[in-house]
């Protein structure tokens, strides 16, 4: 058994007082995120977890077996930190305060030993360095499960169904299209032409960035689902650069009705349902301007 | 870049779309470069798992262009030429990926080999010829 690993058996007390003290001191902390029992906790089962497995000799490979509890333990702890609102200097500094720890510790016990104080410091350096660079790993998976999460519920806001006129529907769709999108899309379109008995749909894809053979091919399916519906639908919003884009691809939309603009494509569903818009007085406008 | 995931797709979009606005490209062969790069990105997704896209800004006699190099280790492609013909698909798609990204794209090749993966290099240039 090595000095540290029995330093951390006997000076556990020691350590871990001036490990709490020094991470207590550090200007960043933010005490209203956690409360010192909660990080007295975690830094004893912390310590504890480290003693025995270094008591096991193993000092360098932190993927082996013994170190299973003490990762475990650090992954636990900075995916809540992450979640919690955590600052990556934060959550490094948690480890890092240790190392500072144990090291004062060491030289007490060690005076006068120059050498094998050295050795030991070193070795300490090594094991807490990539015991912290799991906890940066594990940091940051935590926040890009957030910002998944996030744009999971973008996705699922982002496509209103809108009932424009009677019998007359319309469907901005912004940002990429894919296959679970337009799920969402084709769904809500279909249940809204079901309750509100409507034969025309707008699909207005202006604020579709990219127009490639998949989204092409899912607004070929979401046209079709909603013709054996019985509803007409028609596709406004395609750019000058998108149509040149779609002919080069060689996508065929020549049996879609296809519109410039969403004003067109309203045009056009009211003339297909013989309803006219026209201007009552020469002041006031009802419905749509042209 | 790497992808590896269908979010990387609109990443990687992006990054496209910030080199050739960089050189100053139109907005009509920017979108040519964008859906070709989609169409590619989402092909090495699709049936090779992900790989890795380079982007780089070339210039050849005083023009500048975007090249774009798409690496992967996925199946590979036995009959390039009947991959290459329009409506032809493994998958469940149109079969207009690679055919419309070479219409696309000023400059398009692409070497495969059962087996050892992918590699296909694109290049658009700023004013599109």
């Amino acid at each position: 058994m090595n000095t540290t690993a029995q330093l951390l058996h006997s000076k556990k007390k020691t350590i871990l007082e001036s490990w709490m003290s020094n991470q207590l001191s550090d200007q960043g902390l933010r005490d209203d995120l956690i409360s010192n029992e909660e990080l007295h906790k975690q830094s004893d089962e912390l310590l504890n977890g480290l003693a025995r497995a270094m008591a096991t000799g193993n000092t360098d490979n932190i993927y082996a077996a013994e170190y299973e509890p003490i990762t475990e333990i650090l992954s636990d702890i900075s995916i809540t930190r992450a979640r919690q609102g955590f600052s990556p200097r934060e959550t490094g500094m948690y480890v890092l305060s240790l190392k500072k720890a144990i090291a004062d510790a060491l030289e007490q016990e060690l005076a006068g030993q120059h050498e094998q104080l050295y050795k030991e410091v070193m070795m300490v350096n090594r094991l807490l360095d990539s015991l912290s660079v799991v906890t940066f790993e594990t940091f940051i998976k935590g926040r890009e499960e957030v910002i998944l999460r996030q744009s999971d519920e973008i996705s699922e806001i982002s496509t209103p169904v809108i009932k424009v006129w009677e019998g007359i529907l319309a469907l901005p769709i912004i940002g990429t299209l894919d296959s679970a999108r337009t799920q969402v899309v084709m769904e809500s379109l279909l249940q809204e032409i079901v309750n509100t008995g409507s034969n025309i749909a707008i699909l207005d894809i202006s604020g579709v960035p990219a127009v490639d053979s998949l989204v092409a091919q899912h607004l070929i399916k979401t046209v079709s689902a909603t013709r054996l519906m019985g509803a007409e639908c028609i596709i406004s919003g395609i750019r000058a650069e998108i149509a040149q884009t779609i002919v080069h691809l060689g996508i065929d939309l020549s049996n879609i009705k296809t519109k410039a603009s969403l004003a067109s494509a309203l045009q056009l569903a009211f003339s297909m349902n013989r309803i006219e818009v026209k201007s009552h007085s020469k002041s006031t406008t009802f419905g749509f301007k042209r | 870049m790497q992808i590896v995931r269908e979010q990387d797709v609109v990443l990687f979009r992006n990054r496209v779309r910030e080199y050739s606005t960089k050189i100053g490209m139109s907005l009509v062969n920017q979108t040519k470069l964008i859906t070709a790069a989609s169409e590619l990105v989402r092909n090495m997704l699709k049936y090779a798992n992900g790989g890795q896209v380079v982007i780089e800004i070339i210039s050849k006699s005083a023009q500048n262009g975007v090249r774009l190099t798409f690496t992967d280790q996925g199946p590979g492609i036995a009959d390039i030429q009947q991959a290459m013909q329009d409506g032809f698909s493994t998958g469940k798609s149109l079969g207009l990926g690679l055919p419309g990204a070479k219409r696309l794209v000023n400059e398009f090749d692409i070497q495969s080999k059962p087996g050892e993966g992918t590699r296909v290099t694109v290049i658009h240039w700023k004013h599109g010829r």
